[in-house]
């Protein structure tokens, strides 16, 4: 049965091709390709009846952003996203440090959910949309 | 034109510096390279020279970014700058440490917040240092001596991609060996597995594709931990591309690290655990991992964001360093942070020597306070501390959580980047700099605090300065309009 809705961790990190594409220049295709996107578990996958390069909407308290799916090419991880470190993973991540400095990038709440009608913006785009500029 | 090939290039990317790189240049161009990772290949022959290239200083007027002089542009610059009741000063972690010096001057000169990107890295791993001290040794120790290799909640075959291939596990140290050596060399040929299956199939029929010489597990410990010779254990919340080199990978429940590592100072101390699991792993393996650790001859720990980010910060690193404390009564044990940008470590080393601290500085009272948690950048944002921003040789824009850009945005940006990354993008004053290690030479220092001089390799395009001179210039007309401030107060006083 398809569920409308995946409650997962959520962990932004590394990538080599994110690593690449943004040597690349951050108006790049590549980095686009591989920053605007979110690993998920294929079994995640089955549960929301979508496939990769299907787009999804990811949603945590501090925000929202669409992403295009992707499998997660190592071993098992239901429950568990990744999106990529740039402005697409930014844009759900939260600003509490716990009095530390270090601001929320691993291991919050999110939901994720299958969005094929809605477009991932680029980083003009979501500049645009997030700081008017 | 002649092609002239330059060695030992230093590779301006990842806190590795990696300083056998070869590159051939031809008509002031890089266009091709040897040695390096795909990042550095990406950056030295395509991303330093794209059309994203900033070449002249530019002023945001009417929402859009216009070319204006570079006199011009500084005097803008210095004029928010002083104008500003509290500026922040942000980035320097790919940039040279002699540029660094002179951000610390321009910082207490303006009396504002100082910070670097360790920040948002590694700044918890500079607490947890500052509390309890950290073994640490360099990465050539590392390479000849060390026989067991762990990566804590780091994937260095991404963010470090020659980090395994020169430090650890897939190279020959004087005194330990590697067996994946070989591996490596006929992986590179073929590069990834997909390759190795199409170009089987297609051209080479019956070939087979190169074996690694152990397989990790997420089960029970496997034969391997047993082998004799360097080993490589990775724990992560995710199986990842290190974590398939490894001898043994122990996947963890994210945000449990610092229960693992907690039990694990038990089971070095010999104590008994009263429970079956801890953070989603049985004790069983636990307890394979810490004899080990107890039984190599010299281990290291090598740890990343997994442990900075999550539940715990800095606790989290102060119980790693408190377990490599433990085992140093067993045997001889390192644990290093997985530093990310080029310089960052030095953006650590040249604030603390010229400040006495090496990052969440503030210059308010006129003289250094250092308190993480107040003057780190993410709470100054948070807060709306800060009345104007300057960041150089970083991208916050495209790493800050949208919630703090926002608060940046707020007031007026000045940026100091060579290409038009996202925040050069949002900036209200936009300077071109140089490609450091590219286009001139200075200091970094490697992740394991080792200086190393970057090269220059190419001439950059003509009107551009580097940071050193172009915060040197910023600094100058900063000064000069304080000292056209205080004689019109002089002015003013002596006529009332």
């Amino acid at each position: 049965m398809v569920e409308q809705k995946l409650h997962a961790i959520l962990i932004t990190g590394r990538t080599i091709d994110q690593g690449v594409g943004k040597e690349m220049g951050k108006g790049s295709k590549e980095y686009f390709d591989s920053s605007a996107i979110c690993i998920i578990d294929e079994s995640d996958m089955i549960k929301l009846g979508i496939k990769s390069r299907t787009n999804v909407k990811v949603t945590s308290k501090y925000g929202s952003v669409i992403v295009k799916a992707a499998k997660n090419p190592y071993g098992s991880n239901p429950g568990l996203v990744f999106i990529p470190c740039g402005l697409w993973a930014n844009a759900i991540c939260g600003d509490e440090t716990f009095g530390m400095g270090m601001p929320m990038f691993k291991g919050f709440t999110v939901e994720v959910e299958a969005a094929p009608n809605q477009a991932v913006l680029t980083l003009d785009g979501l500049l645009k949309e997030e700081y008017g500029r | 034109m002649v092609m002239t090939e330059i060695k030992s290039v230093v590779c301006p990317i990842c806190g590795c510096l990696c300083d056998d790189i070869e590159v051939t240049v031809k008509n002031n161009e890089i266009i091709k390279m040897k040695n390096g990772c795909a990042q550095c290949e990406a950056k030295m022959v395509h991303g330093y020279k794209s059309e994203e290239r900033i070449l002249k200083p530019m002023i945001r007027k009417d929402g859009e970014l216009v070319p204006v002089s570079m006199d011009e542009a500084v005097h803008k610059a210095a004029q928010i700058l002083t104008d500003a009741k509290y500026p922040l000063l942000f980035g320097w972690s790919s940039s040279t440490s002699e540029a660094q010096r002179i951000g610390v001057q321009l910082a207490e000169e303006l009396g504002s917040a100082l910070d670097n990107c360790c920040s948002v890295c590694h700044g918890p791993s500079v607490m947890a240092t500052q509390e309890i001290g950290i073994p640490a040794c360099t990465l050539g120790q590392i390479r000849h001596r060390a026989d067991l290799i762990i990566y804590w909640a780091c994937n260095p075959w991404t963010s470090h991609p020659r980090h395994l291939e020169r430090y650890t596990s897939f190279t020959d140290g004087r005194f330990e060996g590697s067996e994946w050596k070989s591996y490596l060399e006929k992986l590179k040929g073929t590069q990834s597995k997909k390759k190795v299956e199409a170009a089987s199939r297609r051209i080479l029929a019956g070939y087979n594709p190169p074996v690694a010489p152990q397989a990790c597990t997420v089960g029970a410990p496997p034969q391997t931990m047993q082998k004799l010779g360097r080993k490589l254990i990775v724990v992560d919340v995710r199986k990842t591309m290190t974590a398939e080199a490894a001898d043994y990978f122990i996947q963890v429940q994210p945000n449990k690290d610092y229960e693992i590592l907690d039990a694990m100072r038990c089971l070095v101390a010999d104590q008994e655990l009263d429970v079956d699991k801890v953070g989603g792993v049985p004790v069983a393996y636990l307890r394979e991992v810490t004899d080990a650790m107890v039984n190599c001859d010299f281990g290291v720990i090598f740890f990343g964001l997994g442990l900075t980010q999550s539940a715990g910060r800095f606790r989290n690193i102060e119980i790693a360093i408190a377990l490599t404390r433990d085992l140093n009564r067993r045997t001889k044990f390192v644990i290093s942070p997985m530093r990310g940008h080029f310089n960052v470590t030095g953006a650590n080393v040249v604030f603390a020597w010229t400040t006495g601290y090496p990052y969440a500085i503030d210059f308010s009272q006129g003289y250094p306070q250092y308190n993480p948690g107040e003057f780190t950048t993410i709470d100054l944002l948070r807060r709306g501390d800060n009345d104007a921003t300057l960041v150089i040789s970083s991208d916050p824009g495209a790493h800050f959580p949208k919630v703090a850009m926002q608060n940046m945005m707020k007031h007026p940006l000045i940026t100091i980047n060579p290409d038009m990354n996202a925040i050069s993008r949002l900036g209200d004053v936009v300077f071109p700099t140089q490609w450091c290690g590219i286009e001139y030479e200075g200091t970094a220092y490697r992740m394991d605090h080792v200086p190393i001089m970057l090269r220059k390799v190419v001439e950059p395009p003509p009107g551009i300065l580097n940071d050193e001179q172009l915060l040197k210039r910023i600094l100058d007309e900063v000064r000069a309009i304080k000292a056209q401030k205080v004689e019109k107060e002089i002015k003013i006083e002596a006529a009332c």
